[in-house]
């Protein structure tokens, strides 16, 4: 156990963490020059393409130093707020953590947040000074951030250029002087934590976890305690760039575990794995059942495909334990689910796997967070989606939920930061300096209003140099209406949303127009209305086509006229026919880009 | 019925709007006309049947010499059977016709003319960079009548940019003083790699909206019809007998060979493209290759087909045929559609046809994709 080093990467994106990453792996030769692929660690072509990490790995490594064999545990940890739980529970599982930081950039809003995860769980920080070779690199600036913000002497920070493989063996190193072995008895009751978990299709669940007493041998018959359920340890092992099955996985190491477990949902991050005979009486601490904070419909745009879109989300489900859903019926779009997601980030992956992985062409209809709404008798309804506020005359009133966000920006920005904030309903909370042009704004926000594009905004105003993380705290009483969109006076359940009623006239008025925009037009006239009750509040129109012919059948060319028309029937796959208009997919989502 | 397609890829300049296959470089055009013999006698076993139409279409046919048009029918004749009353047409531009081509293009055997007129207005000929006037446009409609062509069709565009309703209703006009057999009127379409569309996308190009395009569309279906025309297609219109026997072969699904550069075929199961290029048709040619791609077609592919060139004439589709040849039942298919579409006036339907009417023809393409069964 003295040998064993577990550490997680602390990281804003692009910053390097995949970079450092893959140097790490290469300079131990875990894996040969050849197998290396660029970004080793993120396996899904999704993260690859958005360049960053969803879903987190872990990688065990070998360094001989010293005359003593040491084992590495590199658990990686998701890069984006939606997934600040996984993070947490990357992090408990880990004695140290490497913070790296790009000299160019800086110091970001969602590394102070993990940062201060890993210093709540007590872990070895080793700050690392990133891309020192760019020409933009503010070694001297950057260093002082890191002092304020950890309190270590400037000898501590290692620079270095991940790509240029400047600085690794000191990094490696480090990890060696640095972070403490870890700490645990292999002869008391197993007691291992859950960090991740992914879905493979010939294997089922692999779970991956971290053992902080007690010994998981193969073979064990073993309780994972906060859903109860026993599995058989059919194999464990450790984690290099392949499995490599062991017999035995003692406290402080990290392994996987594969039992034959076919749904994700019973794989919970956080949870604790004991045996069934001698089960420990210490559950780790910090499990928590993640709640989804977003909520949309997803419809199939052919209504026909509804049994196989289920049968396609319940795939998804294996492997994305945090997607929850259950069947929901809309006037326009008919069968379809109810989902809720982690965030928007998330939301927009589980539409593309779809998409990209299961070939379905799907419909999501206006997200929203879960509203609680108080009835005039006490009761409490929690809403998360349009049709379910209920009447007005039975209403005492609606509650939302409020974040506070962090976020870090150049003072030169301070001002429209403060002002995208205000006109969120926002309210500010706090300023800090963290140096003389780097400030941390606090605020408390409804959630609802950070769902739609706030980040963009955020990115917008401040030329890319704010940063944002946020945590729920509570709800709070609001005065929100049902605002419903119409075409040619058919209200459109799917694009109806809860806002603020001091914000609806604005965001009727700018939906309507941005429908205006995506509704194709079509034989007829539309009239888009938005409205909130009875009353309506906006309106645009859509005229009506006049023409569409091609002139000539030019010398016989039957076949690309024919094409023509064939590619124009599969834009209308897209579409879905409410009453007799046709709406595009996009259109569905127009709410997230009011302001494009 | 079977027809011939020959294309003839040179012009002497290059209209604005055109995106056609030919060269403005005349000075291989008797290597070119060698190259269409030759591949005449290639193709000549696809065929068997009787040829009932030829057309010369281009680029510009009326540039073609006596000695050329000669071998070219010279070659026709070795190969095919030429059906007695075949319709033999040449599309011509007004600059070309001089009374002795228009003789000498009578006696060739030619006995439809398709000219170019466009406009009557020489601003928009300049416009469009045509290569004749007003005045020419009027006399050879006259010169070729006095050659003795008794079946002349003329072919007007609408909607280019700054005519009005008004320009467009005197074009009719001093169009119908020479009452031609046959018109065929189109809508100006900018595309791609023209002059048009390098100047729409510098935004330099002044379109008609759509709604006045379609006002003139309107304006001359009502004309055409109260002088007498059957508008018997989208674009087409003729006095009664005087239907373009070549292009209904096209919408009634007849084989036709075409022969020469970006010239198109069809043989009943596939449709063939030759290579648009001059030199590669040339050079392959002269080694005795087909430049020419086959696709061949799926019978719900050539359902499509007929659903679209059917529903731009005005005989419609036959439910009859589409269930006997293709096994579908439209009307079921497409009941509410259909219905819809009728309340709105854009088709008619009795128990085996649907047409479009004029209405329905003004956006035959928005209704026809709808039609459309996945291939």
């Amino acid at each position: 156990m003295e040998h064993i080093r577990n550490f997680c990467i602390i990281a804003h994106i692009d910053h390097g963490k995949s970079t450092l990453a893959d140097r790490l792996i290469q300079t131990t030769q875990t894996v040969s020059d050849r197998e290396m692929q660029a970004q080793l660690l993120d396996d899904m072509d999704l993260e690859r393409e958005r360049g960053i990490t969803i879903k987190s790995h872990a990688i065990q490594m070998y360094f001989p130093f010293e005359g003593k064999e040491y084992t590495f545990n590199l658990i990686d940890t998701p890069g984006h707020v939606d997934f600040s739980y996984e993070v947490s529970r990357s992090i408990a599982a880990c004695e140290g953590a490497l913070l790296v930081v790009d000299a160019a950039q800086g110091i970001e809003a969602q590394t102070i947040s993990n940062l201060y995860l890993a210093m709540e769980h007590d872990l070895e920080v080793i700050p690392v000074l990133n891309k020192i070779d760019l020409p933009g690199a503010m070694i001297e600036e950057v260093s002082d951030q890191i002092i304020d913000l950890i309190g270590c002497e400037k000898e501590d920070i290692i620079h270095a250029s991940a790509k240029e493989g400047i600085g690794i063996t000191e990094i490696l190193e480090a990890i060696v002087h640095r972070i403490p072995s870890p700490k645990g008895n292999p002869d008391e009751p197993l007691q291992a934590m859950i960090f991740d978990s992914v879905f493979n299709s010939y294997r089922g669940i692999e779970v991956f976890f971290r053992v902080f007493n007690g010994t998981l041998k193969k073979g064990d018959h073993v309780k994972f305690v906060n859903t109860g359920k026993t599995y058989g340890a059919d194999e464990i092992g450790v984690l290099r760039l392949q499995h490599e099955p062991k017999k035995e996985i003692s406290a402080g190491n990290v392994g996987y575990l594969i039992s034959g477990i076919k749904v994700a949902k019973e794989v919970k991050v956080g949870d604790t794995i004991t045996h069934v005979d001698n089960p420990t009486q210490r559950q780790v601490k910090g499990f928590e059942d993640v709640k989804p904070m977003v909520f949309a419909g997803i419809y199939p745009v052919e209504t026909s495909e509804f049994e196989e879109l289920r049968a396609s989300m319940e795939k998804l489900q294996l492997n994305d334990a945090s997607l929850v859903w259950e069947p929901e019926t809309s006037a326009a779009l008919g069968f379809g689910f109810r989902c809720g997601f982690l965030g928007m980030l998330h939301m927009e992956i589980v539409q593309e796997r779809l998409e990209r992985e299961f070939d379905m062409t799907v419909i999501t209809t206006v997200p929203s967070v879960r509203f609680h709404a108080i009835k005039e008798n006490g009761d409490v309804v929690k809403v998360s989606a349009p049709s379910e506020l209920p009447e007005s005359n039975t209403l005492s009133h609606v509650e939302e939920p409020y974040i506070r966000a962090q976020i870090i920006t150049k003072s030169e920005f301070i001002g429209p930061v403060i002002a995208l904030c205000m006109d969120k309903r926002g309210e500010i909370k706090n300023q800090v300096y963290l140096t003389s042009d780097r400030v941390e704004l606090t605020f408390e926000l409804p959630l609802a209003e950070i769902v739609f594009d706030f980040f963009d905004r955020l990115k917008t105003i401040s030329r890319g140099y704010a940063s944002l993380d946020y945590e729920l705290i509570g709800y709070k009483k609001s005065t929100m209406v049902k605002l419903d969109i119409m075409l040619n006076g058919e209200g459109v359940d799917a694009l109806s949303a809860v806002v603020h009623r001091d914000k609806a006239y604005e965001w009727g008025k700018r939906l309507c127009e941005k429908l205006r925009e995506l509704l194709p037009r079509q034989m007829f006239e539309i009239a888009i209305q938005a409205a909130i009750g009875q009353k309506i509040i906006a309106r645009e129109t859509v005229k009506a086509m006049r023409k569409n012919v091609l002139a000539k059948c030019y010398g016989g060319d039957i076949s690309r006229k024919r094409k023509l028309l064939e590619k124009q029937k599969k834009g209308k796959k897209r579409m879905r026919q409410v009453g007799n208009v046709e709406i595009p997919q996009e259109a569905f989502m127009a709410v997230l880009k009011l302001d494009q | 019925m079977a027809g011939i397609y020959l294309h003839i890829p040179f012009c002497k300049q290059a209209c604005h709007y055109c995106n056609f296959h030919f060269s403005t470089q005349l000075n291989y055009k008797s290597e070119m006309i060698a190259a269409l013999c030759q591949e005449v006698e290639i193709r000549h076993g696809e065929i068997s049947e009787p040829i009932t139409s030829i057309y010369f279409g281009g680029g510009t046919p009326s540039l073609l010499a006596a000695n050329e048009l000669e071998a070219i029918f010279s070659a026709l004749r070795s190969y095919f059977e030429i059906a007695p009353k075949a319709e033999i047409t040449l599309e011509a531009n007004p600059d070309d016709l001089d009374q002795e081509k228009l003789s000498m293009l009578k006696e060739s055997g030619i006995n439809r003319l398709s000219i170019g007129i466009q406009s009557f207005d020489d601003d928009s000929l300049k416009y469009c960079n045509r290569a004749h006037d007003s005045s020419e446009a009027a006399s050879c409609l006259k010169l070729a009548k006095d050659a003795g062509f008794t079946n002349i069709s003329a072919d007007l565009m609408y909607a280019l940019p700054g005519t009005d309703l008004d320009h467009w209703a005197k074009d009719l006009q001093r169009l119908l003083l020479f009452s031609p057999r046959h018109i065929s009127l189109y809508g100006l379409t900018i595309e791609e790699r023209t002059v048009f569309g390098k100047w729409q996308t510098l935004g330099k190009l002044d379109e008609v909206p759509e709604v006045k395009a379609a006002d003139q569309y309107r304006l001359a279906i009502e004309v055409l019809s109260n002088a007498g025309y059957d508008h018997y297609e989208v674009s087409n219109f003729a006095k009664p007998g005087y239907h373009s026997r070549h292009n209904t072969s096209y919408w009634q699904g007849a084989p036709y060979l075409g022969i020469g550069p970006g010239a198109h075929s069809y043989n009943g199961k596939a449709r063939g493209a030759n290579i648009s290029n001059n030199q590669t048709y040339m050079r392959a040619i002269r080694s005795d290759q087909l430049p020419i791609e086959w696709e061949q077609l799926s019978d719900l592919d050539k359902l499509n087909e007929y659903l679209f060139t059917g529903l731009r004439t005005n005989k419609g589709i036959d439910l009859n045929i589409i269930k006997e040849q293709f096994g579908k039942h439209l009307y079921d298919d497409y009941k509410a559609l259909l219905s819809d579409f009728a309340t709105r006036g854009l088709l008619t339907k009795t128990n085996n046809n649907i047409r479009l009417t004029s209405e329905g023809f003004m956006i035959a393409d928005e209704i026809t994709w709808r039609l459309f069964y996945d291939t």
